[in-house]
């Protein structure tokens, strides 16, 4: 909010609201957006913690600014960087051109986990794998903006994003009057029509998609009913659905009804237990040969996983130039790979310093966050790297900017990230908007939900 | 529609519905034992259970009939499958599932009532009166019931609330009637006493239906009436031929609808039209105990034609 001690220019109408609110409001406003989140039923369950099913995630009232100019960057690097991932992921799984150009290694792509042997050679429909692609950024500076991170199979949160603008509007209209701020809710449409686009060859009708969810237990259950609420789809499960011939079919009330387009929120290995996972109830069996014959669309197509790796993140600045011809908007955070030896070496050295991560991890899982641990965490940590170094990348800690955020004391300022989804279909779009995730407690750099973090209303202003 | 969304919303109807009749369960059975016991061996309390077909389950976990036992099984214990806690709260999940087949205010009757529940429970037994329990058990159903009158698009997904709230209201009509059968059976010399009438009028309180009686018969209760009231009147709200009414013209609607008649349709024609020739006199006649059980199972049987059209999925 602040920059050399001024006020930034976006942020001024804002000050003056937040002075001018008495802690009594404030207090009776947050519970306010607290009644409304659970009347709404808008939760968010922890895996493993045996907690309350219904946790709420911390909502924070002070909203993220961005003016218009800042956004329009932003917009055109998320772009660039969403194209370049998709035609990284169509080369992949075709003739490979990167890996014989030697731009990128091959070990990381071919021997990846995430590698699907299955699809290669399929393209999929308009050549798009990842469909909604959600990459999470840091500023560290007025123009700086760092990509900490791709999402190229389901990125979730969206629902946040719409709910948070939502409840602000309610409670807080006059700040809505005041401020010319970007609306966000066209997004299900945009993702309505973005899945449309991409139906089979085989379709030759009004296209009929779903979002395809493990189930109520899982925990962005919420999301996927909020979107196909909003979308007019149906939300099936794998038990819901059946292959036929050529074709996906779901069990309705009427009989079978042909499905096109799958949305699913279900990871790759649980999607048909005929192809992956043999033992998995989340899926449909046969799932796959239809999709390969073009009688259905999965969206993420499988495979898509291979482009949101951390160790093949480093080299996304590489795809842009390779793919598109363009320099990248965006940067990458510095990124030691441990698999390399004189990386490993810098990383044993300064591990105090740095952020080192799984490869695969996710959701602040199997991360250490050096200058926030103690010197036993660090060494244990050290170990781990050590026995398997290829599954750690490490990032310097960087100067995060910071939002200020409502706290027990007042306001302070809380690091703060943003995850903006960008929708690839037959065109390439983006809402004005995105999820800010904020670290709610003192000096934290971890924004996960799952690691007490919360969530606020980002705003873009209008020109 | 998806099938399983279908099921869910049958069951979500059906479950509160099931929540609602065991607390009139209690009002009846709580009424009942307010009457010095001039049986001798049988508990007024055992009819409850035997009516609900909760008898063997109870036995195994508590012994004796005890009132207070009772309470716990019919109203908080969720091993009891049918018990006020287990059915609102699978009401409330099978409400999750299909949270987008809802409109706001019914998920928020449900949720409400889910999250008052949990502070029941919480709440010391000594502070809750039954009285409490079963009038708070009646007002969330009343609630949600009209939030879905009154915001819930008239669709198939309506439809399959009301065949799930019909087929099991008329069950559950049929399971109290039966109590007052149990409570009976020891003597069949009371029939016409003071005592007699003291248990049917408490049969129609705890239907909500004292009042109601009274407007349609006048002022005498007799066996006969009642039982005219609570099978045959199309009048009656909770009466079997009104809930087969109710059966009808939803399974009539899905059929327009979806163009396309199937099994239901036509056993739920036989069914209506089987109580639609029937005179009180032929209920006595074949014993209104042996023609309630003939009931609950033809309407048990129509439930799974139901679910094997069109809540199963595999129709072809």
């Amino acid at each position: 909010m602040y920059h050399k001690d001024a006020v930034r220019p976006p942020y001024a109408r804002l000050e003056d609201w937040m002075r001018a609110m008495p802690a009594e409001l404030r207090q009776m406003k947050q519970a306010e957006a607290e009644a409304l989140f659970r009347r709404i039923g808008i939760t968010f369950a922890v895996y493993g913690e045996g907690g309350d099913p219904d946790r709420l995630i911390p909502f924070d009232m002070f909203p993220r600014v961005f003016t218009a100019t800042e956004w329009a960057r932003l917009e055109r690097g998320i772009k660039q960087r969403a194209r370049a991932l998709n035609a990284f992921l169509v080369d992949v799984y075709g003739r490979g051109e990167i890996v014989r150009a030697g731009r990128i290694p091959g070990r990381l792509v071919y021997l990846n986990e995430a590698y699907e042997k299955t699809v290669v050679g399929f393209v999929p429909p308009k050549g798009v794998y990842s469909h909604i692609v959600g990459i999470d950024l840091v500023r560290t500076g007025p123009d700086d903006f760092f990509v900490l991170e791709d999402n190229c199979r389901t990125p979730s949160g969206v629902s946040y994003m719409l709910e948070n603008r939502e409840i602000m509007m309610r409670m807080f209209p006059d700040l809505f009057r005041e401020n010319r701020i970007e609306p966000v809710d066209s997004y299900p449409e945009k993702l309505r029509r973005t899945l449309a686009s991409v139906a089979p060859a085989k379709c030759n009708h009004e296209p009929t998609v779903v979002i395809l969810t493990p189930g109520h237990f899982n925990s962005a259950y919420y999301e996927h009913s909020f979107l196909a609420d909003l979308m007019g789809v149906e939300l099936v499960e794998g038990q819901d659905l059946f292959v036929e011939g050529e074709f996906v079919f779901m069990r309705t009330t009427e009989g079978p009804r042909r499905v096109d387009v799958i949305y699913r929120r279900v990871d790759d290995a649980f999607i048909d237990p005929l192809c992956f996972r043999p033992d998995s109830m989340l899926g449909v069996p046969g799932l796959m040969d239809v999709y390969r014959s073009g009688g259905v669309s999965i969206c993420s197509a499988p495979g898509a996983g291979v482009a949101d790796d951390k160790a093949v993140y480093t080299y996304v600045p590489e795809m842009i130039r390779f793919y598109l011809g363009e320099e990248p908007i965006l940067k990458n955070v510095p990124t030691w790979q441990c698999a390399k030896e004189d990386d490993l070496k810098y990383v044993q050295e300064h591990m105090a310093e740095l952020v080192v991560k799984e490869v695969h991890g996710s959701g602040g899982y199997g991360m250490l966050v050096g200058p926030a641990s103690t010197k036993d965490q660090v060494a244990a940590f050290r170990e781990r790297v050590l026995a398997d170094p290829h599954n750690y990348i490490a990032q310097p800690t960087l100067a995060l900017s910071t939002t200020p955020t409502f706290v027990a004391e007042g306001i302070a300022p809380r690091h703060v990230d943003l995850r903006p989804y960008c929708l690839v279909g037959e065109g390439v779009e983006l809402v004005p908007g995105g999820l800010t995730r904020v670290a709610l407690k003192d000096g934290s750099l971890v924004v996960n939900s799952s690691q007490g973090g919360g969530v606020k209303d980002t705003w873009v202003l209008a020109e | 529609m998806l099938s399983r969304t279908a099921d869910n919303l049958f069951w979500i109807a059906r479950s509160i519905e099931r929540a609602e009749t065991a607390a009139r369960l209690l009002e009846v059975g709580s009424r009942i034992s307010l009457l010095p016991s001039i049986h001798g061996y049988r508990s007024e309390w055992d009819s409850l259970l035997q009516a609900s077909g909760t008898a063997v389950a109870f036995g195994k976990k508590y012994g004796d009939p005890v009132q207070r036992n009772i309470e716990s099984f019919l109203f908080f214990d969720r091993d009891n499958p049918s018990s006020v806690a287990s059915c609102i709260t699978t009401a409330r999940e099978n409400a999750r599932i299909v949270r987008t087949a809802l409109t706001t205010q019914v998920w928020d009757a449900l949720n409400t009532a889910f999250q008052e529940l949990r502070e029941l429970e919480r709440t010391p037994r000594s502070q809750l009166e039954l009285s409490v329990l079963t009038e708070w058990t009646m007002r969330h159903a009343a609630m949600l019931r009209g939030t879905i009158d009154a915001t819930l698009l008239r669709n198939d997904g309506w439809d399959f609330l009301n065949l799930g709230c019909f087929l099991e209201r008329s069950d559950n009509t049929a399971r109290l009637m039966d109590v007052k059968y149990y409570v009976l059976l020891p003597k069949v010399d009371y029939v016409g006493t003071g005592v007699d009438t003291y248990q049917w009028t408490t049969l129609l309180r705890a239907m909500s239906a004292h009042r109601a009686f009274h407007w349609a018969y006048g002022g005498e209760v007799t066996a006969g009436k009642i039982a005219h009231f609570l099978i045959l009147n199309p009048q009656c709200p909770r009466s079997l031929i009104t809930c087969m009414q109710g059966v009808n013209l939803h399974l009539d609607r899905l059929a327009r609808n979806y163009s396309k008649t199937t099994p239901a349709q036509e056993k739920a024609r036989n069914l209506m039209a089987g109580l639609a020739e029937l005179r009180v006199d032929d209920i006595f006649e074949e014993g209104l105990h042996e023609f309630l059980s003939r009931f609950i199972r033809e309407t048990a049987s129509l439930g799974a034609v139901v679910h094997d059209t069109y809540l199963s999925g595999d129709l072809r």
